[in-house]
């Protein structure tokens, strides 16, 4: 009873379709498409998207400069050091930070105490007399620009394979200086989505509002004009004008769009940034579309940051800034050390993606789209047609030997492998796994395996007739003594898979997937299923006395 | 019913000396062939790498009249471009992407120059491959304007590889934790000496077929690898179906020797293992013969596995758990006669320590 309602589900979930089935579905096109539609095929397999983008390192370079400055500036400020102020070179391939010193300085005493708080270990160091210069050389911008590069493959990989393993090639495009990066992915299904969740540079900075604290309200100008002209008419290195739109509860989702934008001025750099973000998730209070939420929580060294510049600017207003849009704008009630929340109106499908861009780390640098376009099965869809067509024939000699060896037997062991090789690939549907090559190397081994637990439970059973045993005796003796060959080289085998699955990537994990799933499978279709047919077939007839196999 | 040798009665462990010795010949070639291969300036590589490890250059190729992928890759391999990945674009239909490993002895560019010559150096070897299909359009002309040309190649850009250092590492990590993991699984249900056994057996596996890749320079990709993790999985179960009778003759004849059981247990199940690698080894076969070109190191891979897969189980895996157990307790283990051993009775049972290994000599 179980095997069959087990075999109807396996069915429906590899032919059937994902909506209410209809007449059509039933036709031989019908179910071809079906398939086609349930099994996600990977790159290798099938094609998929392939685009090329370039990460802008010259920008990541500029901002990295533009922060150790301020930092140097803050630094020797903060020790009461004499220093004026601070500039900034940043274009073509020079990229130099200065410290122009006041009255009195030492320029080493200086040096000494900025390099405490900054790191400029890999920087050349210059001084004069009333100046320190430090410069980042050509191999060391070279250098961080590779790490960057590095670093946003990996953080693309993670946000891509956090839509469900989809097995994507990254790799390096181009001349090495020009950060172009390659991707492939299978499935074209929402190019859209997967563009945004990719290049969305979804930057999270807690800024301190330049504003009169509570009771007063925040400051905000109704145009930038006017944020500019409260600076002086020229926004100092230390200042940002950013956007604001002000949340309003009462209004609806659609209108918050139009409402009008005002303008806020923050002091820069941020307080803390999405570096030092440990966690980030979407949260509803009431559940209604365009009502979600990002909680999200600091590390500890970010959280000790935060909670002591809250303790120092309590009544102060923060604006949480979300790629230079300021969200939401507080004012510091108490010390805050680790969470924190950006309201907006999300929709839960935003709140997600964006929760999830901010959980795999932000991009160093933003990236430029240069090429976009689908492409074919990288295997070639020649190479694929004729190795379904050697499968094919293996399997269906594979089926003709099994009947020959073991006769009326060899029905028994067809129908385990049938049933096996469908609720494997149920399986990876209801799993939403890519198969890709690896993945049928799994397969492979899965039903060769599948195979021999069929043919050591059929030996065993032949030397038990052999030796004289009755056949009801020689089946149960046949199951009971394969059975434990078959249960510790399933197990060995689960176990390793299992180890490649956590410590592997890309196309190992494919492969540790349906061999684990297929391994499983087999130990309910090989023993359950096929000692079921030979209980019944004994049941029909408790005194047989020859077994055909 | 039709039995494959029902009666077989080989002394395996006899003739396992001259087994082990054909498998370390077959390694020590490979090994040769590795390092020889790996020295010589210029030469090929210890391993014939594809795009995938190594990186190359990818080409866009846009024809007025597409070629198949087919005719395309027949083209590339008579220039002598072996291994290429070629995909079709299939939203700018008249559009082809193909990717060219590294050339020949070239190693990873280690300049901007290296880098700009490798580029050229693939586009010239796959424009004298598309030229078989007509002429390449004039640099200055687009392809509809230029009446002559057929193609004309309009992307050219170096990759780097897609499983590169990091993945490979990654890859053999797993692999060797997933091998500790078989490892202290089957000393757990068996013993240490027979783990050891298994474990080395596949070692074995993997480097005969290594050998072989190396000695015939067949293209190393991601799939392959896939194959190589598949003949583990063969490797093991092949050795552990052995092992269980072993295990199970143990129990039932507490009289004969380990080494006369052992024989006997492969004999036994000799049927078994004739039906499932000779199945292993035709479908393998097909897949070989008819799997087409770009499949062809993964079935390669598959095809020499399973064959060292089957001759390790009997050569490598049993003869070595049985050398490690004579060097713990027993002084010769050809003609050693088990003393019987006083504990109660004991049916035949699946349980661990009890039964397979021999008590020092008392």
């Amino acid at each position: 009873m179980i095997t069959l309602v087990v075999t109807l589900l396996g069915i429906y979930l590899v032919f059937g379709p994902r909506r209410t089935p209809t007449s059509a579905d039933f036709t031989w096109t019908g179910i071809k498409a079906n398939l086609a539609e349930n099994i996600n095929l990977g790159l290798d397999l099938k094609g998929g998207s392939h685009l090329v983008m370039r990460v802008k390192t010259d920008e990541y370079l500029k901002t990295l400069t533009e922060n150790n400055a301020q930092a140097a500036e803050t630094a020797a400020k903060d020790a009461q050091l004499p220093v004026t102020s601070s500039s900034v070179q940043a274009a073509g391939s020079t990229y130099t930070v200065t410290l122009n010193l006041g009255e009195g300085a030492q320029a080493s005493a200086v040096a000494e105490e900025v390099k405490k708080k900054v790191d400029f270990v890999n920087w050349t160091e210059s001084t004069t007399a009333n100046s320190i210069t430090w410069s980042l050389p050509s191999t060391h911008q070279t250098l961080l620009k590779n790490q960057a590069v590095e670093q946003a493959m990996k953080i693309i990989e993670s946000r891509i394979n956090a839509f469900g393993v989809k097995e994507p090639t990254l790799q390096r495009h181009g001349a090495e200086s020009s950060g172009q990066i390659l991707l492939q992915m299978p499935g074209v299904d929402d190019p859209e989505r997967v563009k945004k969740l990719i290049g969305d540079d979804a930057q999270l900075s807690l800024m301190k509002v330049v504003s009169a604290p509570n009771p007063s309200p925040a400051q905000t100008y109704p145009s930038e004009e006017m944020a500019r002209q409260s600076l002086g008419g020229a926004v100092p290195s230390n200042r940002r004008i950013l956007a604001y739109i002000e949340r309003d509860d009462s209004a609806t989702s659609a209108n918050q769009q139009d409402r009008p934008k005002q303008f806020v001025v923050v002091e820069y750099p941020s307080v803390v940034d999405g570096s030092e973000l440990r966690d980030a998730s979407a949260v509803s209070r009431t559940g209604n579309e365009g009502d979600y939420q990002i909680a999200f929580s600091l590390k500890p060294a970010g959280a000790a940051k935060f909670g002591d510049w809250t303790s120092k600017n309590i009544n102060n207003y923060m604006a949480v800034v979300l790629n230079d849009e300021v969200k939401s704008i507080a004012f510091i009630r108490s010390r805050i050390d680790d969470q924190g929340e950006i309201s907006g109106t999300f929709t839960k499908a935003t709140a997600d993606d964006l929760a999830l861009t901010l959980r795999s780390g932000a991009l160093p640098a933003k990236l430029e789209y240069q090429e976009e376009r689908t492409v074919g099965p990288s295997l070639g869809a020649d190479s694929i047609q004729a190795g379904v067509t050697a499968s094919v024939a293996g399997l269906i000699f594979i089926v003709a030997f099994m009947l020959i060896y073991y006769r009326g037997s060899g029905i028994n062991a067809v129908i385990a492998l049938i049933l096996n090789m469908l609720l494997t690939m149920a399986a990876l549907i209801v799993f939403d796994s890519t198969l890709t090559l690896p993945g049928i190397a799994g397969l492979i081994l899965g039903i060769g395996m599948a195979v021999d637990s069929n043919v050591l439970i059929f030996e065993r059973m032949r030397e038990e007739l052999v030796a004289g045993n009755r056949v009801a005796d020689a089946v149960q003796g046949g199951f009971d003594k394969a059975f434990v060959t078959i249960i510790d080289s399933h197990v060995t085998t689960i176990l390793s898979s299992v180890i490649l699955y956590l410590y592997g990537s890309g196309p190992i994990r494919g492969f540790a997937v349906t061999l684990i799933l297929g391994l499983l499978i087999n130990l309910f279709s090989a023993v359950f299923v096929s000692r079921t047919i030979f209980g019944w077939l004994l049941s029909r007839n408790p005194n047989m006395e020859k077994l055909s196999i | 019913m039709f039995q494959i040798l029902p009666k077989i009665n080989v002394d395996w462990m006899g003739i396992r000396k001259p087994l082990v010795a054909i498998s370390i010949v077959v390694l020590l070639a490979g090994l040769g062939s590795a390092i020889s291969r790996q020295l010589t300036p210029g030469g090929t590589d210890a391993f014939n790498l594809g795009v995938d490890f190594q990186g190359g250059t990818v080409i866009t190729a846009k024809f007025k009249q597409k070629p198949s992928v087919d005719d395309i890759r027949a083209a590339l391999n008579n220039a002598g471009i072996n291994e290429p990945i070629i995909q079709d674009s299939t939203d700018k239909t008249d559009e082809v992407l193909i990717k060219v490993p590294l050339l020949e002895g070239a190693a990873q560019s280690s300049s901007e120059q290296e880098t700009v010559n490798q580029v050229a150096a693939g586009r010239e070897s796959v424009k004298n491959a598309l030229n078989t299909f007509g002429a390449e359009a004039r640099p200055d002309l687009a392809l509809p304007d230029d009446p002559n040309a057929s193609y004309k190649i309009v992307g050219t850009d170096s990759v780097g590889p897609v499983a590169g250092a990091q993945l490979r590492n990654q890859a053999v990590i797993a692999t060797l934790l997933g091998m500790i993991g078989i490892l202290l699984f089957i000393a757990f249900r068996y013993d240490w000496t027979y783990a050891a056994g298994a474990v080395i057996a596949v070692f074995h596996d993997v480097l005969i077929t290594l050998a072989f890749f190396s000695i015939f320079q067949w293209e190393v990709s991601l799939t392959v690898l896939a194959a190589f993790l598949t003949l583990v999985g063969f490797s093991v179960n092949d050795s552990i179906v052995i092992f269980d009778r072993i295990r199970e003759n143990v129990s039932l004849h507490r009289d004969k020797s380990i080494y006369q059981l052992t024989n006997d247990s492969i004999n036994q199940t000799m049927s078994r293992t004739i039906v499932t690698n000779g199945l292993v080894f035709l479908s393998v076969l097909a897949l070989v013969l008819f799997g087409g070109e770009v499949l062809r190191g993964f079935s390669l891979a598959l095809f020499v596995g399973s064959i060292a897969g089957t001759y390790s189980t009997i050569a490598i895996a049993s003869p070595i758990a049985l050398w490690w157990q004579g060097k713990l307790g027993e002084s010769r283990m050809k003609d050693v006669a088990a003393k019987p051993v006083q504990t109660g009775e004991k049916l035949a049972s699946a349980s661990r320590k009890s039964v397979t290994r021999r008590p020092a000599t008392r």
